[in-house]
């Protein structure tokens, strides 16, 4: 099992963000993760990354468990943090050098890496710019790419594609359709196009639980369309 | 050749972080003001000429640790504050690297500022061969210390950084804290102090002070205790950096 995930709960003072979210994902399975603002996708998604310990549950990746050994567990997974933070200064190419030997990469083992995932997030001639200056798709693209560096089976990605323009969007879709051929991937999304695009699987939180975790085609047809599950299954900050 | 994980991500997260000072503006600020500043002291408050003397222990090193009490928790105020107001902590966590090797990286890579802001006062350790016999051992001594006093400064500086994403109020915080480290030994405030608890503990705590450690490297002396209490401060602040990053899984 690529990543087995019970029971994970996590509270911020008395607010309770993750309330037991429990599942499983194999390879081949590209997992839509969707809910609401607030339901706690982005928590969930750090405690898996090793970024926030639970305070309750475990996520285990190829069965070692993330808040036990942390380094093991993330050596495995690749992870694209919400809004892609990077370090504005440098270009792509120092950027990527330098996730790669923080990951423990030799010299030429990371300039390897580095050229692999450049051309597989498609990065281009604009990896001798400084971030500062590129598009948002393009960031993302970096961002992308170092969560590819040392090609994981599992890819850990939060909204990959939020703020793109729909060419930009296209793009990321395409490359994660080819990634999930041989590998697991979780991402979370607004949208329900993108989850009918490319997700094999579509996992519905809500107020920190999982309401709903089917195929996008079993869902649509339980509810008529997407849009309705979501509204019928989820009640968000809005409604609550 | 694979290199150990925690030393291989300590140089890349230390060359990361020492380019990032060399391509903004910041750090050649700091070290443009701190030399500027140096000189304003020893020329015109030291009365480096006046001594007649070839030395630069009182008209220069003993101006040292009020000049790094300003000038290093500005260097060291953006290692971890940065990295917490920008998400880029984030990144960072999630890499397999031990907190340690992050926190070393960092700590080194301002260090290796200070370092570069002494050397560039080595003009006037030339000055003063050049105008008399000076005891160039008590000066590379000195240096050696003030290096040293140095890393403290630095090392309470990252531990400020890491309690708050706004790098001014890292920088309020250190400052202070530098301080009251620095002035223990004051006579001043050792006065003050025996007021209130008696002449013993004001007497036991100017022993933990900056100056208290730092009077004998300036003029040349090495006292093991005080390489000691140099390194153990070090270490202490950074073990308390360590712990404050980590202490952020726990959300």
């Amino acid at each position: 099992m690529l990543l087995q995930v019970d029971g994970l709960r996590k509270t911020f003072g008395r607010r309770v963000a993750v309330d037991g979210v429990g599942f499983s994902l194999d390879v081949g399975e590209i997992v839509g993760f969707l809910g609401p603002n607030g339901a706690g996708k982005t928590t969930t998604m750090r405690m898996i990354a090793g970024y926030l310990e639970p305070d309750e549950g475990a996520a285990k990746i190829f069965n070692i468990d993330v808040a036990r050994e942390r380094r093991r567990a993330q050596e495995r997974l690749g992870y694209l943090p919400e809004g892609a933070p990077l370090y504005g200064e440098m270009t792509p190419w120092s950027f990527l050098r330098f996730v790669a030997e923080t990951r423990g990469m030799a010299r030429e083992a990371a300039r390897h890496a580095v050229r692999r995932a450049a051309q597989d997030a498609r990065l281009g001639d604009s990896i001798n710019r400084p971030i500062d200056t590129l598009s948002k798709g393009y960031r993302r693209r970096v961002g992308l790419a170092s969560a590819l560096l040392h090609d994981p089976l599992l890819l850990v990605l939060d909204e990959p594609t939020d703020g793109l323009d729909p060419n930009q969007r296209h793009a990321v879709r395409d490359l994660i359709r080819k990634l999930g051929e041989d590998r697991g991937l979780i991402l979370s999304t607004h949208s329900l196009e993108e989850v009918e695009a490319v997700c094999t699987r579509a996992i519905i939180i809500d107020q920190g639980r999982i309401v709903a975790d089917q195929s996008p085609a079993a869902l649509r047809e339980q509810h008529g369309s997407l849009e309705a599950a979501f509204e019928t299954l989820t009640r968000g900050e809005e409604r609550a | 050749m694979k290199k150990r994980p925690g030393l291989a991500s300590m140089t890349a997260v230390y060359r990361r972080e020492l380019l990032s000072y060399l391509t903004t503006p910041t750090a050649y600020v700091f070290v443009a003001v701190f030399l500027f500043a140096i000189g304003l002291f020893t020329f015109q408050v030291g009365g480096f000429f006046e001594q007649r003397r070839a030395e630069l222990s009182s008209a220069f090193f003993s101006f040292h640790p009020w000049l790094f009490m300003v000038f290093l928790p500005a260097v060291a105020m953006r290692l971890w504050a940065e990295e917490t107001r920008s998400g880029a902590i984030e990144l960072l966590l999630t890499l397999p690297a031990p907190t340690w090797s992050l926190v070393l990286g960092k700590f080194l890579a301002a260090w290796t500022i200070a370092a570069a802001a002494l050397l560039l006062t080595t003009p006037l350790w030339m000055t003063v061969n050049f105008l008399g016999a000076a005891d160039n051992a008590a000066i590379f001594t000195a240096y050696l210390g003030s290096l040293l006093m140095a890393g403290a400064y630095i090392a309470i500086g990252s531990a400020m950084s890491a309690l708050t994403p706004a790098q001014i109020v890292a920088f309020v915080l250190a400052v202070l804290a530098s301080f009251l480290l620095t002035a223990l030994g004051l006579p001043l405030v050792l006065d003050f102090f025996t007021s209130f608890v008696g002449g013993g503990v004001a007497e036991a705590l100017a022993r933990f002070s900056i100056l208290h450690h730092f009077d004998a490297a300036q003029r040349g002396v090495v006292e093991f205790r005080s390489v000691f209490y140099f390194l153990s401060l070090i270490g202490l602040c950074l073990s308390f950096t360590a712990l404050a990053v980590d202490a952020r899984r726990g959300g």
